[in-house]
């Protein structure tokens, strides 16, 4: 008699199991090995950090503490740079949040003539590189008398967030049901008594995806930060991680400890969100 | 805002208030911030940059300067190679990650990280890893063979190599997820069909995931370059162009005649890209604008 072959279905079982772990674990090596790197840099002493180990024998706090006490030429200014980030990224957030929010209820509620146009026209900026617009961009602010003002970082960071900001804000307006504002109007709404009682609440998850995204991208940014501010009272942490490399023995374990502290707030926020944010980005990023 | 009371008026309104309805006057009062932005930022440093790369002897100095020949190659090296090693490999983890186990589904979480936080610090950290003398893969290398590991950055195409795994280690997360979508929204009985058929994996593959798909794949494989392009970080922050300016890539090198003071170079570089950029701009806009 031939048993329900219980031992043969669970080889197979193993098998695949086996077949997925080989693809698995190598993609968590992947993912992880910079980050781990980073990590290991901000808990070692200076010594255990250049010998290669992968665990410190010592594993110590003593870097946080130095970046805490602003204990380095480096890291002198180290809270006036957390907070410039955190405002320009606080900035950023809100303004992207106004202007788009305001954009996209125009375009898709109130279907302003030319409003076809104008969402071209951000979905044109939306595919310019970034990198490229730098060039032309760094010499505008120079020209607006705005180089080395917050303002040239946040209204730069605006004009690369709004366009994808107020094509995601668009697809969400669209899917809401026209009956809504119809209904407000018979009720005797004005126009803005629309847009708050009616529109804002109901766009709320939208918002909150992009609010996080345009603040993240904000924190994150590099390039335009180092392109338009340069004061070290003025710059914002990456920058900041940035200059370290110009001296020749770089602190580097100093280095990875604030650059493991400035990643900290984006990856939390990430998680915090990451409802919110996958669906939205991605359903905004390519329609199938 | 002009209100027309009524026909007999003696003073005839504005014609174009008279069109309009009050909610069409919130309509443009709403769109003009992202309008005046538009203009601002967008715009007018566009037209004053090209304004800027007129002269035909910036494409002279441009064609002459070997460090942007190799940026160019660079820049193609990048694109064709990088985009379609990554963009294969999120297609394969796709896959994998749409499989229903809770270890995966763990690991799908962590798997996000790199493109959630920042370039800087862990661009900077594979750069250190790299290092010949205190980097941990030389360490490795050493102990294992007890021979000196290659210098990974000295070497214009090692380091390049270098910079395209950065890069797709930094985008590789965000594709994969949007591949997840476009997989998960295959019907499942077409595969329970399949599978009842004694489909094998490829088949599978070939016949009921590649063909639903394949748009999907070929508009993000066309997006991913226009924003590979752009991306500036994978090269600066690891090889800064060097060894000898060979590793630019055209985005680097813009930067790197900007800071050169050389304004109308680094314009007229980026012209350079535009026969090849504009097309696909165009058809990402028809393809999103449907």
């Amino acid at each position: 008699m031939k048993l329900p072959g219980v031992s043969e279905f669970s080889w197979r079982d193993v098998a695949t199991e086996a077949r997925l772990l080989l693809i698995g674990i190598p993609v968590f090596l992947w993912t992880m090995i910079p980050i781990y790197h980073m990590f290991l840099f901000a808990i070692s002493p200076k010594e255990d950090a250049f010998s290669g180990k992968l665990w410190p024998d010592h594993p110590t706090l003593h870097n946080f503490e130095i970046v805490f006490k602003q204990q380095h030429y480096f890291l002198r200014d180290f809270y006036v740079q957390f907070w410039n980030s955190l405002v320009i990224a606080a900035s950023v957030g809100v303004l992207t949040l106004v202007i788009a929010t305001a954009a996209a209820f125009s375009i898709s509620r109130l279907k302003v003539p030319g409003g076809r146009v104008v969402l071209n026209l951000a979905l044109f900026t939306y595919f310019i590189p970034a990198a490229f617009l730098a060039v032309p961009m760094y010499r505008t602010m120079g020209n607006y008398g705005l180089l080395n003002n917050h303002w040239s970082l946040i209204l730069a960071m605006v004009t690369i967030a709004s366009p994808y900001a107020i094509w995601v804000l668009k697809q969400a307006s669209d899917k809401l049901p026209v009956e809504l504002d119809e209904a407000a109007v018979m009720d005797g709404a004005t126009t803005l008594q629309i847009f708050r009682l009616v529109y804002l609440p109901l766009m709320m998850p939208s918002l909150v995806a992009i609010g996080t995204y345009a603040v993240l991208l904000a924190w994150n940014e590099y390039l335009y930060a180092f392109l338009l501010l340069s004061n070290d009272r003025e710059i914002t942490l990456p920058v900041a991680l940035g200059n370290f490399l110009a001296a020749d023995d770089s602190p580097w374990e100093l280095l990875m400890t604030t650059g493991f502290i400035y990643a900290l707030p984006p990856a939390a926020v990430y998680y915090a969100f990451r409802r919110y944010m996958v669906g939205g980005l991605t359903a905004g990023a390519v329609k199938s | 805002m002009a209100i027309t009371l009524s026909g007999d008026q003696s003073i005839p309104a504005p014609p174009l208030s008279s069109r309009l309805t009050p909610a069409q006057v919130w309509g443009i009062v709403l769109l003009a911030p992202y309008l005046l932005v538009f203009l601002a930022f967008v715009v007018y440093p566009v037209c004053y940059g090209l304004w800027l790369a007129r002269a035909p002897s910036n494409y002279v100095a441009l064609y002459n300067d070997p460090i942007f020949a190799r940026a160019a190659v660079n820049t193609l090296i990048f694109l064709v190679i990088g985009i379609n090693i990554k963009m294969l490999i999120a297609l394969f983890l796709s896959g994998f990650f749409a499989q229903q186990r809770p270890w995966i589904k763990w690991l799908s979480v962590i798997f996000i990280l790199p493109w959630a936080v920042p370039s800087i610090p862990t661009i900077l950290s594979v750069r250190f890893m790299l290092n010949p003398e205190w980097g941990v893969i030389n360490h490795i290398i050493f102990s294992l063979t007890g021979d000196d590991g290659p210098n990974w950055l000295n070497d214009p195409t090692v380091a390049l190599s270098m910079a395209i795994g950065v890069h797709i280690w930094k985008s590789l997360p965000f594709w994969t997820l949007i591949l997840i979508t476009g997989r998960l929204a295959i019907a499942h009985d077409l595969f329970e069909a399949a599978e009842v058929d004694g489909a094998s994996w490829w088949q599978k593959f070939r016949y009921i995931t590649w063909p639903s798909m394949q748009t999907l794949y070929i508009t993000c494989t066309l997006l991913s370059m226009i924003w590979t392009l752009g991306d500036f970080n994978s090269v600066y922050l690891l090889t800064g162009g060097g060894p000898a300016d060979l590793t630019h890539v055209l985005s680097t090198l813009g930067i790197r005649y900007l800071r050169l003071d050389q304004l109308s170079l680094a314009m007229a570089s980026i012209v350079c890209a535009m026969p090849f950029v504009l097309p696909l701009v165009y058809f990402m806009m028809k393809r999103l604008s449907r």
